[in-house]
């Protein structure tokens, strides 16, 4: 088990691979379908300082609010592919080193994953309940009123919160290669080539 | 006679109902699960995602939150006694519904699709999605599904002939489409998944057969014996996929197979496929005059 410090730098990065169990710790922040499209859309400054050199970790939260505060009550990752227009573009613009979600992303995202040297993390999905209790504090969140509560933009502090390395900066990902075998598989099952 | 049923006992009951589908694996699925981690190799991601997913569950139980954020589309199939107002019973499940989100035993997941506005309740038009049909029998029997998006999303319609599959109209060409469906949702439906099929209907009764399967328990054995086939060897077949769970890779890409069936048009042969997370959440209630059952 790798423990990352967030914000991390980019030496450590570039050090993961396809494989590597990780253990979160720091601040990072939620974001799904509307925040990309408001991050490509807007270039919105108020994220900035936050995401840079940390991670967006796709998750639509269940949050409850109790004398004041928020907590995180279930807060599983989504399905990331839904991202991939934006993924590279705001890994570049906001300095991600770390994009958060299940099921894996595409070429796009890969090539971005190692230009800009980030990793696509995979974290267990529908284990929510689990993962919501590494989810220490809640600092804030971002657009709650326009965007809802599963699309807002959570501010969160997590301890021991745990990841798979699926996509690294090095042109791997786990998911191309179980898809290229799964087909062959598939195709043999079917009876076409 | 038909029995008399109180619309605020009945909203208590619902409540408890959702509470119960959000935060407890039925026990076929957990079984289902257990039998996974079994035919896991040791020390393989497969194995470890899996026992993550089960003590997931326990927690979830034990502290009475959702197992999954992503508390779905809820799917209500409701067998009504004769004489029981279908609209006292419409609205007591909205109610709860909105007593359920507020208690976080469902988030907020209902989105006007032309303002993006979240209703933050749960309801709106077809929300949540209720199906009536008559019973013979002095009950009310609820039976509830809370279905996430990520599944619902690689869930998929096949219609045959398809050529780029070589299926035909017959149980061969469902078989093609059905391991094309489950080796193109990889692991984005949260594998490993519980197929639910419609063969025949249309494209909207199609579905609501394939949705209907994913009710029945996972150790059901289908009475028609051609289909029990099909399904024993799609569990089979589906498992050799290497897709494993969340896609990691492994031996376990489905816990089942459920196949039903519609007559079709002479013109229509569609294979509807309704793919269900591991985080199977269904639970049924019973209410009679004596009070009310749970499964």
């Amino acid at each position: 088990m790798i423990e990352l410090n967030l914000p991390v730098t980019e030496a450590q990065i570039r050090d993961l691979n396809v494989g590597d169990e990780v253990s979160l710790n720091g601040i990072m922040v939620t974001g799904r379908d509307t925040a990309h499209t408001w991050m490509i859309d807007e270039k919105p400054d108020e994220v900035r300082e936050l995401l840079k050199g940390s991670v967006l970790y796709h998750c639509g939260p269940v949050v409850k609010h109790e004398n004041d505060e928020w907590s995180f009550v279930a807060a599983g990752p989504t399905t990331s592919i839904r991202e991939e227009p934006y993924q590279g573009d705001i890994i570049k613009e906001y300095g991600i080193r770390g994009v958060m979600g299940k099921g894996g992303m595409g070429g796009k995202t890969l090539q971005a994953l190692t230009d800009h040297g980030a990793v696509y993390l995979h974290a267990v999905g529908g284990a929510a309940t689990i993962l919501a209790q590494s989810v220490k504090k809640v600092h804030g969140v971002i657009k709650l009123e326009e965007f809802g509560v599963p699309e807002a933009m959570w501010i969160i502090e997590v301890e021991g919160f745990k990841a798979v390395v699926t996509m690294d900066s090095k042109g791997h990902s786990l998911h191309a290669k179980i898809k290229e075998n799964s087909e062959a598989v598939a195709k043999k099952l079917i009876g076409i080539n | 006679m038909s029995p008399h049923f109180d619309k605020a006992t009945l909203v208590d009951a619902v409540l408890e109902l959702i509470r119960k589908t959000s935060t407890q694996l039925p026990r076929d699925v957990i079984a289902a699960m257990e039998k996974g981690i079994a035919n896991e190799e040791e020390g393989s991601p497969a194995k470890s995602v899996l026992s993550f997913m089960l003590k997931n569950a326990i927690e979830a139980e034990t502290n009475s939150t959702p197992i999954c954020q992503d508390t779905g589309t809820n799917i209500y199939f409701i067998t009504i006694p004769v004489g029981v107002s279908m609209r006292m019973v419409e609205d007591a499940i909205i109610e709860a519904t909105k007593l359920a989100t507020k208690k976080t035993y469902l988030r907020p997941n209902s989105v006007d699709p032309v303002t993006g506005v979240n209703t933050g309740d749960n309801t709106g038009i077809m929300a949540p999605f209720i199906h009536f049909e008559e019973g013979d029998r002095p009950e009310l029997k609820i039976d509830l599904a809370l279905k996430g998006g990520g599944c619902e999303n690689v869930s998929d319609q096949y219609k045959l002939p398809d050529t780029r599959l070589k299926a035909g109209r017959n149980l061969e060409g469902v078989y093609k489409c059905i391991v094309d469906a489950i080796h193109n949702a990889q692991g984005l439906g949260c594998a490993p998944g519980v197929v639910g099929i419609g063969i025949g209907g249309d494209r909207a009764s199609g579905m609501i057969q394939a949705k209907k399967q994913l009710f029945r328990k996972l150790t059901d054995i289908n009475p028609n014996p051609e289909l029990a086939e099909l399904e024993s060897k799609l569990y089979t077949d589906l498992n050799t996929l290497g897709i494993g769970p969340m896609g990691f890779g492994g031996n376990t890409t489905v816990l089942s197979v459920k196949i039903g069936t519609v007559h079709r048009l002479p013109a229509s042969f569609f294979v509807s496929i309704s793919y269900m997370c591991w985080a199977d959440r269904r639970h049924s209630m019973v209410m009679d005059e004596k009070g009310v059952r749970y499964d």
